[in-house]
């Protein structure tokens, strides 16, 4: 067992939502709806990269045997990638890329504006630096929630299809791992349970303002924080891995 | 106006050209100035957008999370070339909308090399080094171009691809370094991205009938041959640096004209390519004709939602 | 329905201290959507620190046919330069 094995696993369940959810906004670069937006797409997951970088070289230097940002990003089992199920949702259309970007958005703001207090200097610094980019994702995606849910007839009801489908994923980004209960504990990680009635409050008052409707189903989907996913990731993973599998050991 | 004005005119305006005198929007031009701007800034254009494809492609793939974001972002300064070029058009009278319809229809031409597949990693590298090689001589050339949106253009675009070229020539310089297999894989990278590069600079001079014209309006500083040398005679020591074999058994130094000799062109393929019939020209157009179609009921929806916001503003004021 | 983005000029001061510059154009639906299409194409490079957008058809711009009234009368009047005016060679700076 590593020496700090909880610090680790918390860091890389932190890490693997920016980096699935940057995959999957890397997929759309070149085929979105306007050049313009194709272009602030892509800054968005260029800001999650980034995020993913910092967090991933820590956790390599925290587990200090010779693993390297890109081992712990591409040489994993499915089983080991502790992402939430909302960011691996497929790209189904542009109602569905800004509602998965919107709910986690909200998510990813409030949770940084904790992390800012980490006793682990290192992450809080990560959080500074990461929640001016998260800010804008999330007035990106709150403006185009607007947009689209309160523009043409057919915009509102293919947001609100997105809404309805993905609402199942937003529980369990306020689940907490034993490893992230241990590091609350130390003060280094943040209670997400204490985020969730505000999460829905602000998501609420959004989605509202974009005239949908809140879902109100109580069912909820969870797994991902126990590498337990959808069927979509093993593709996406597919890809994600590809070069590392094939041509094992070498330098790019 | 009489035809005696409009000669006047033309006269003032190759004058001015010579004089090295920028023309701007809204100056008086002759419509074949007009005409022949908006073709080629709008295929430069195209050029980019389609561009973005192959190499999107291999973002999701990309084999370190180094790699991946300067993939993404050389991607995504494609999409802000095309976007600055369309704009340069766009003061030429044309909208945007109208350059897609041309493209999507297939009478607008984007450059051919985009026509041909992305396979392997190296051929990230090969097209950096290569393909952003032979577009940075031909844009370098334009930054001077007699139309100032153009030139400008050209200006922010070579100022922002500087790690373009780079970025290729590093990805096959850290495979050259690497195993035989990722040795074999560069190579043969640059075996199937050679040729297609060469074409890139367009027919061989006597077979370019738009020379002498976009010569004289600085459309073109340098002659196609000329630009196809100058590329030449740059990369082959690069590629020897790296230990790579140009596949070109002609290929040789000619100490008298100070640059290399090289092989015959297939014309045969660049005509066939550049007449719809490369092997992903389908591909490449269904792909952007998705993303637009695809993408009209967000910009409707935009639209609508930003009527609606006027107007509850207009209703707010009264 | 079919109605295109309009176009929008965007202007960018590139520090404080330094006047805003055109820095090229861009469409988007509305002026929130245009702002922030400036931040993502305009400012990808640390380019900015302020930006302005304003939608296209809402500038008046010159006609160069009338450059000869509205910039050539301003060529001859060499006394709103001090090199217009004399000074003893003794004063060196004024």
């Amino acid at each position: 067992m590593m020496k700090h094995e909880n610090l680790y696993k918390y860091i890389i369940g932190i890490a693997d939502n920016s980096l699935i959810l940057g995959q999957r906004m890397g997929e759309l670069c070149g085929h979105g709806p306007s050049l313009e937006t194709d272009i602030a797409c892509t800054n968005i997951s260029l800001d999650l990269f980034g995020q993913v970088r910092s967090y991933y070289q820590y956790a390599a230097k925290i587990a200090g045997d010779n693993r390297t940002e890109d081992d712990i990003a591409m040489l994993r089992k499915e089983r080991e990638y502790v992402n939430v199920l909302l960011v691996e949702q497929p790209n189904t259309d542009f109602a569905y890329i800004m509602t998965r970007h919107f709910l986690f958005d909200m998510y990813h703001y409030m949770f940084l504006q904790e992390l800012q207090k980490s006793q682990d200097l290192t992450l809080s610094a990560i959080a500074t630096k990461s929640i001016k980019e998260v800010s804008y994702h999330l007035r990106f995606s709150t403006d185009w929630i607007k947009r689209l849910g309160d523009g043409t007839e057919e915009s509102h009801s293919k947001m609100q299809n997105a809404i309805d489908d993905l609402w199942t994923y937003t529980d369990e980004l306020f689940h907490l791992t034993d490893a992230d209960k241990a590091m609350v504990k130390a003060g280094v990680g943040v209670d997400v349970t204490k985020l969730k009635d505000t999460y829905y409050t602000k998501v609420s008052e959004i989605l509202q303002e974009a005239t949908l409707e809140v879902p109100e189903s109580k069912y909820f989907q969870k797994g991902g924080k126990q590498g337990i996913h959808t069927e979509h990731m093993g593709y996406l993973l597919a890809e994600l891995q590809y070069m590392q599998r094939a041509y094992p050991n070498m330098e790019w | 106006m009489s035809e005696e004005q409009i000669k006047n005119l033309e006269e003032q305006f190759e004058a001015r050209i010579v004089r090295d005198d920028k023309i701007e929007p809204k100056d008086w031009m002759p419509e074949k100035y007009r005409q022949t701007h908006i073709r080629q800034i709008s295929q430069h254009a195209h050029s980019e957008i389609v561009g973005m494809l192959p190499e999107g492609n291999w973002i999701t793939r990309a084999p370190s999370l180094r790699r991946k974001v300067a993939l993404l972002a050389k991607v995504q300064d494609e999409g802000g070339h095309g976007l600055y070029l369309y704009s340069a058009a766009e003061t030429l009278g044309i909208s945007r909308d109208e350059m897609f319809e041309q493209l999507h229809s297939g009478k607008a031409k984007y450059s051919s090399i985009f026509n041909y597949p992305a396979l392997t990693w190296a051929d990230m590298g090969a097209i950096g080094w290569l393909v952003d090689g032979a577009a940075i001589i031909n844009q370098v050339a334009l930054c001077g171009t007699s139309y100032g949106p153009y030139a400008r253009a050209m200006v922010r675009i070579c100022k922002e691809e500087s790690f373009h070229q780079r970025q290729g020539y590093e990805i096959m310089l850290k495979l050259s370094e690497g195993t035989q297999e990722q040795k074999d894989m560069a190579q043969d990278a640059l075996n199937r991205f050679w040729w297609p590069s060469l074409m890139m600079f367009g027919p061989k001079d006597d077979e370019s009938p738009h020379t002498a014209q976009s010569m004289k309006w600085k459309l073109k500083r340098k002659t196609n041959d000329d630009l196809r040398q100058q590329f030449v005679d740059q990369t082959v020591p690069q590629a020897e640096l790296i230990g790579l074999t140009i596949p070109d058994p002609d290929l040789k130094w000619n100490e008298d004209k100070k640059g290399y000799d090289f092989g015959p062109i297939d014309w045969d393929e660049f005509w066939q390519v550049v007449k719809g019939h490369g092997p992903c020209n389908k591909e490449r157009m269904k792909a952007r004709v998705n993303a637009w179609e695809e993408g009209a009921w967000v910009r409707d929806a935009a639209m609508a939602y930003a009527e609606k916001q006027q107007e509850r503003k207009e209703k707010q004021a009264v | 329905m079919k109605k295109n983005w309009p176009l929008w000029e965007v202007f960018v001061r590139s520090k404080n201290g330094l006047e805003h510059r055109h820095f090229g154009s861009l469409h988007a639906a509305d002026a929130d959507m245009a702002l922030e299409n400036a931040r993502d194409v305009y400012t990808r490079r640390n380019e900015g620190v302020s930006i302005w957008v304003v939608e296209s058809k809402h500038i008046t711009a010159s006609n160069p046919e009338h450059n000869g009234e509205l910039f050539e009368p301003a060529q001859d009047k060499v006394y709103r330069h001090p090199t217009f005016y004399n000074l003893p060679d003794e004063i060196k700076h004024m």
